[in-house]
């Protein structure tokens, strides 16, 4: 019998984040570079296949599981935890949308047996950020297809093993009339057409391509891209991504209150100057996080019904979670840097929330809150605001 | 009196925002392929509850009651108690 206690996926990442990512952030940072060793430190401890049911290999954690982790990693480095976060984002639209086609089911497999890295394209030139609109078509022979997209941004897309693309279904569809199509590596083409200097993640490497791929057409998923941007990306994107977020803002936290708890020994029966603003700041990050886990919660009960995951009230709840924790982070770690003062100003103390900031700041952008904010007012226009407390 | 799948027809002419005519497309076939955008699909609920005079629940806000004419109609019928003779 193994006597070995199991480790939960957070703790295996927390220890991979304080081990691995931890060692190499600021070069990721400095360098704009991939962080290729927490990257193997994730394939190796297989938290790649961590969402993927057991039949196919994996470990068929729950989804919350996954967020966990991203929070963890995120303590260390942002730009390891956002990739995690996307990959996962692809993986749960597989989990939801490709088991009954059996090339999907068989990639699975494959992801779960070599631990290979997702990344996405969906974004494209021409189209300004609108995920739900394409120009490129998939263009399909007998039972092959053929695609070619100039994609704006693939994150990490040189490193990635595998890119699922969304395009129109056929040259004669309409722009939002769209399908996913899974492609792997020996299958596309990538012609850089875009550089990734940025103020903050830049380690996530999104750089635009030239994306040319063909393979087989039981390779496009069988359900609209409609249905999966609704059912199982704007949720777990929006709750992956503000996992990462809380993520960044509970490690500065941390670091003022260690700040806050040195100036205390020092003086012991005086307050420090900056012990009030530090328990403000965890006023918001107590919020971001009960928000975060409400999040969760009702993605996890929505699962159970594909109305309430297309309802217009569940778009506007994952909508709500994501601006709210964009801005409060920003906030939160402001409040840490003004506690550390010069010493969370400057690059390379304990006490340095640079990095932090920088990469919080790519919060509000990701999707801009604008946008999702100009999407939630429509939705608004229907839906009637929920005046119960509990569900 | 125009039936309500007439009615129907009509507000998605005006706001559906199509790539094709809504006349060519029959009452089973599905809106979103037929370039249907979820921006749209509220505008179109809208003009649904100011044509009908009725206020659609949130349990029948989705996706699926917007997919094709019929589906309207079903969700107006099912909102109005209007049935259709015959």
């Amino acid at each position: 019998m193994n006597a070995e206690p199991m480790l939960s996926p957070g703790s295996v990442a927390r220890t991979i984040g304080q081990e691995v990512a931890a060692k190499y952030a600021d070069s990721v940072d400095r360098e704009s570079r991939f962080p290729k060793e927490s990257i193997a430190a994730i394939k190796k401890e297989r938290l790649l296949s961590l969402l993927i049911p057991k039949e196919f290999g994996g470990q068929g954690a729950p989804f919350f599981e996954a967020a966990e982790v991203c929070t963890a990693l995120a303590q260390s480095c942002a730009s390891t935890a956002m990739i995690y976060a996307m990959h996962q984002i692809k993986t749960s639209s597989l989990i939801s949308h490709g088991q009954n086609s059996p090339w999907h089911r068989k990639f699975m497999q494959r992801i779960s047996d070599e631990q290979l890295l997702l990344a996405s394209a969906t974004t494209e030139a021409g189209i300004g950020g609108d995920l739900r609109n394409s120009i490129c078509a998939v263009e399909t022979e007998g039972d092959q297809f053929a695609l070619e997209k100039m994609a704006t941004v693939i994150s990490y897309g040189k490193y990635a093993d595998a890119i699922l693309v969304t395009a129109r279904k056929n040259a004669e569809a309409p722009h939002s009339d769209q399908v996913m199509v899974a492609v792997t590596k020996d299958q596309y083409t990538l012609e850089q057409i875009g550089d990734w200097d940025t103020m903050g993640m830049r380690g996530t490497c999104s750089e635009g391509f030239k994306l040319i791929c063909k393979g087989s057409a039981e390779q496009v998923f069988p359900k609209p891209f409609a249905e999966i941007a609704a059912q199982s990306m704007l949720a777990s994107s929006h709750l992956l991504w503000t996992s990462v977020w809380y993520g960044i803002a509970g490690d500065a936290v941390a670091r003022a209150q260690a700040f806050v708890r040195a100036e205390a020994r020092k003086r012991p029966g005086s307050p420090p100057p900056g012990a009030l603003r530090l328990a403000e700041a965890t006023t918001l990050l107590q919020a971001v996080r009960s928000n975060i886990i409400a999040g969760l919660e009702h993605f996890a009960l929505a699962q159970k019904s594909e109305d309430e995951l297309m309802s217009l009230g569940f778009a506007v709840a994952m909508n709500n979670v994501k601006v709210n924790v964009s801005q409060a982070v920003v906030q939160i770690i402001n409040h840490a840097l003004l506690i550390c003062g010069i010493h969370g100003y400057k690059n390379n103390t304990p006490f340095s929330v640079g990095r932090h900031l920088r990469d919080a700041h790519s919060a509000a952008l990701m999707i801009s809150n604008d946008r999702i904010l100009g999407n939630t007012s429509n939705l608004l226009l229907v839906h009637k605001h929920d005046t119960s407390l509990m569900r | 009196m125009a039936t309500t799948s007439e009615r129907v027809r009509n507000i998605l002419a005006q706001h559906a925002k199509l790539s094709v005519n809504i006349a060519s497309l029959s009452d089973d076939a599905d809106l979103y392929g037929a370039g249907l955008s979820s921006f749209a699909t509220v505008q179109l609920m809208l003009a649904l509850e100011e044509e009908f005079n009725i206020e659609i629940p949130d349990r029948l806000l989705n996706r699926r009651s917007f997919e094709s004419v019929s589906a309207i109609a079903g969700v107006i019928h099912s909102v109005s108690g209007i049935r259709e003779a015959g």
